[in-house]
C-alpha cells in the first residue's frame, strides 16, 4: 500500500495497517545516486608529489623521535632540586616546559604522521560494504533460550531456600549503602548562622598579625580588617572566622551625619565596624575606596556606601553589611559592644527576607 | 611625684609669702608642662626635617606656588580642585611628585602615575615645604625601609587579608568603581610602597603605623619584591590575572586547536 507512506502518521492510521516496505518499492521510488566520481590526489597521479609525502610522514615521524630525545635528555640534564630559590624554580618552568615539548613532540607527531600517510598515500577508493543482518538465526536463538533455562534449573533457586533468602537479605540492605552518607548532609545548623563569635567586650583583633587596637591608632580613613580575639582556640575556628570577620574603618565625623538615627553611638568617634561577608553569595568585602567610603565586593561588584549603614548603591547585594557595635574597654582597646544584631551573609531558608 | 619636686614644694610653700613665689611656681610648672609635651608629643616635622635646611622650605615654596598652587591654594588651603595639603605631610609629596601623580595633567576618575616632572632635589623641597605646614607622616628612612631580613612569608599574610583584594594576590592591580583602579605594584620603589601605604593616596585606605607597624610594612614589601622577583616556573603569567585570562587562553587557544585538529582529520586530503 504505497499510498499509505504520502499520509499523515498521526492521521489515524494505526502502524499495523502499514505493511513492511520492500526493497523493490524503495528502488522504484528513489533511484540509488550511486557514489560521486572518485577526485585523484596528487599524489596518487604525480609520483614525485607522491614522494614528497612520504618524505612529509618521514619528517613526522623523525620528529617524533627527536621529541623522545628532548624528553630524555632534559629529564637527565636539567635538575632543579641542586639548585634553591629563584634559579631552583626557573630550573622547574625550563623542565617543565622541555619534558612538556618533547612529549607533546613524541606523542603528536607519531599520530599526525600516521594520519597524514593514512590520507594521502594509502588507498582512498570509495567501498561500499553491506551490513549484515543483526538477527541471529533461529537456531541460536532457541539455543539460548534453552541454555537460559538450563541454567536456571541448575542454579535451583526455588529449592535451595537457604540460599535464596541470604541473597535477599544480602541485596535489600544494599540500598542503605546509597542513603547513610547522606548523614553528612547534617546536622541541621540548629541557630548558629544566627549569631558569631562576637560578643560584649571581646576585643577587635588585626587579621592576621592579631594587634589589639585603639582608637587612636587609626587614622581618618583607616582600614583595620579584625577578627574577635581568642577564635583561633574556638572549636570550629575557621568556620567561626568566616562568620565572625569584620572590617573597621575612620571615618572622618561629618561622613557620619547620613547614618541611620538608630546606629548612632554604634562608633567609637567615627570608627565603625561592618561585617565583611557579602550579603549577596558571602564573599569577603574588602575594596575599600577611601575618598567615596565605597565598600566593594570583588566577586559581582557590589557597593556598599559606608557613610549609610552600608547600604546597597549597587550590584546584586540585597540588604547592607550587618554593623558591629563598637565601644572601649577599660584599657582602651576596641571591642564589640554586642553580637551583630541579625545573621551575616547571605540568605538563607530559615532568615525570611 | 618624686621627692625632688615635692621638696622643692616645700620649700616654696614655706617662703609663699615671698613675692617671687608664685613667680617661681608657674615658671616651674609651665617649665614642666612643655619639657613633658617636648618629650612625649610626636614629632614627624623632626623627622622629616633631619637634613631640610631653611632653604628648601623655602625652594619648595617657591616650587609649590608655581606648580601646585593653582589648584591646592596659595598657602596649600585646598581647593573645590583639589584638597588642602596642611598636615598631609613629606611622605604624601614624596609619593604624589616623585610616581609623577601630581602635578595632575587633567581631571579624571583616577590621577595616573606618569613621567616625573621634578628633580629628587625638587621632589624634596616641596616635601619639606609642604611638611613645614603642619604635621604628618614622615618621608621613611633608610633604616625604616630595610625590608632585606623582614619575615616574607608573614607579609604575604598580612598582604593577602588586607591588600590582595584590590592589588591582586601578585600585585598587578584590578579594577575598583567607576574607571578607578588600584594600581600595579611592579616596579614600585619600596619607599613609594611605603608612602602609599602610610598616606593613602586618592581611593587607597591608610594603613597607619598604629594599626600596621613598620615592621608589617616591611615583610608585606619583602612579599612582594619577593615574588616579583621570582620567575614564573608554569610558563607564560598571562598577567597573573587569575583565572580569567588562563580562561581565555584555554578556551581560545586550546579548544580552537582541538576544533582544528578534528577539522583536519575530517577534511579529504587533495
Amino acid at each position: 500500500m504505497s499510498d499509505d507512506l504520502h499520509t499523515d502518521p498521526a492521521g489515524g492510521h494505526g502502524h499495523d495497517e502499514i505493511e513492511p516496505v520492500r526493497t523493490g518499492e524503495l528502488e522504484t521510488r528513489f533511484r540509488d545516486p550511486g557514489l560521486p566520481a572518485h577526485i585523484y590526489r596528487r599524489s596518487d597521479i604525480d609520483p614525485r608529489a607522491a614522494k614528497r609525502r612520504e618524505r612529509e610522514v618521514a619528517a613526522l615521524f623523525g620528529l617524533s623521535t627527536l621529541g623522545t630525545l628532548l624528553f630524555i635528555v632534559a629529564f637527565f640534564v636539567i635538575k632543579p632540586t641542586d639548585a634553591s630559590g629563584s634559579e631552583m624554580l626557573s630550573r622547574v618552568g625550563l623542565s617543565t616546559k622541555l619534558l612538556g615539548l618533547g612529549l607533546g613532540l613524541a606523542l603528536f607527531c607519531i599520530g599526525a604522521g600516521a594520519i597524514h600517510w593514512a590520507k594521502t598515500l594509502m588507498p582512498d577508493d570509495e567501498i561500499v560494504a553491506v551490513r549484515k543482518p543483526m538477527r541471529s538465526s533461529d537456531e541460536d536463538r532457541a539455543g539460548a533460550i534453552e541454555a537460559m533455562k538450563e541454567g536456571a534449573a541448575g542454579a535451583g533457586l526455588g529449592r535451595r531456600k537457604l540460599i535464596r533468602n541470604s541473597l535477599v537479605g544480602a541485596l535489600a540492605p544494599l540500598g542503605l549503602l546509597a542513603i547513610i552518607p547522606l548523614r553528612d548532609l547534617g546536622p541541621l545548623p540548629g541557630d548558629s548562622l544566627e549569631h558569631t563569635a562576637w560578643k560584649a567586650g571581646k576585643r577587635l583583633m588585626s587579621d592576621p598579625a592579631g594587634h589589639p587596637i585603639k582608637p587612636e591608632d587609626m587614622e581618618i580613613g583607616g582600614v583595620v580588617h579584625v577578627l574577635p580575639e581568642g577564635i583561633e582556640n574556638s572549636e570550629h575556628p575557621l568556620n567561626d572566622e568566616a562568620k565572625a570577620t569584620a572590617i573597621v574603618i575612620r571615618l572622618a565625623p561629618e561622613d557620619l551625619d547620613n547614618q541611620r538615627p538608630d546606629r548612632k553611638g554604634w562608633d567609637v568617634s567615627g570608627i565603625v565596624c561592618y561585617s565583611k561577608v557579602c550579603t549577596h553569595v558571602g564573599c569577603p568585602v574588602g575594596l575599600y575606596e577611601q575618598q567615596t567610603h565605597h565598600l566593594l565586593c570583588p566577586c559581582h561588584q557590589s557597593t556598599f556606601d559606608v557613610t549609610r549603614n552600608c547600604e546597597v548603591i549597587f550590584g546584586p547585594a540585597h540588604r547592607p553589611l550587618p554593623q558591629l557595635k563598637l565601644t572601649t574597654d577599660s584599657d582602651g582597646y576596641l571591642v564589640a559592644a554586642q553580637d551583630f544584631q541579625e545573621p551575616v551573609g547571605p540568605s538563607f531558608w530559615e532568615r525570611g527576607n | 611625684m618624686t621627692a625632688a619636686p615635692r621638696r622643692v614644694l616645700a620649700a616654696l610653700s614655706r617662703q609663699r609669702r615671698r613675692k617671687v613665689a608664685p613667680f617661681l611656681l608657674l615658671l616651674m610648672c609651665l617649665g614642666l608642662t612643655g619639657g613633658a609635651y617636648a618629650a612625649f608629643a610626636p614629632s614627624p616635622q623632626a623627622a622629616a626635617a633631619t637634613g631640610v635646611s631653611a632653604q628648601s622650605i623655602k625652594d619648595g615654596r617657591a616650587l609649590f606656588r608655581l606648580n601646585c598652587a593653582s589648584c591646592h591654594g596659595l598657602n596649600a588651603e585646598g581647593s573645590s580642585d583639589a584638597p588642602p595639603l596642611v598636615g598631609v605631610g613629606a611622605a604624601a609629596v614624596d609619593f604624589q611628585v616623585g610616581t609623577g601623580r601630581m602635578p595632575a595633567a587633567a581631571d579624571g576618575p583616577q590621577i595616573e602615575k606618569k613621567r616625573v616632572e621634578f628633580t629628587p632635589e625638587e621632589v624634596a623641597a616641596l616635601a619639606a615645604y609642604v611638611a613645614s605646614l603642619g604635621p604628618g607622616p614622615a618621608i621613611p628612612d633608610a633604616e625604616a625601609l630595610d625590608y632585606a631580613d623582614a619575615n616574607a612569608a608573614q607579609g604575604g599574610a598580612i598582604y593577602r587579608t588586607n591588600c590582595a583584594m584590590c592589588h591582586n594576590s601578585a600585585g598587578v592591580g584590578g579594577a575598583l568603581t567607576h574607571g578607578k583602579f588600584a594600581a600595579s605594584l611592579e616596579g614600585v620603589s619600596a619607599k613609594h610602597m611605603y608612602e602609599a601605604m602610610l598616606t593613602g593616596p586618592q581611593s587607597m585606605p591608610v594603613f597607619g603605623d598604629g594599626t600596621m607597624k613598620p615592621a608589617d610594612k616591611r615583610e608585606i614589601i619583602n612579599y612582594l619584591k619577593t615574588i616579583q622577583a621570582q620567575p614564573s616556573p608554569g610558563g607564560a603569567g598571562l598577567g597573573k590575572l587569575g583565572p580569567v585570562s588562563e580562561g581565555a587562553v584555554g578556551w581560545l587557544f586550546g579548544l580552537g586547536s582541538l576544533i582544528g585538529a578534528a577539522v583536519w582529520l575530517g577534511a579529504k586530503a587533495r
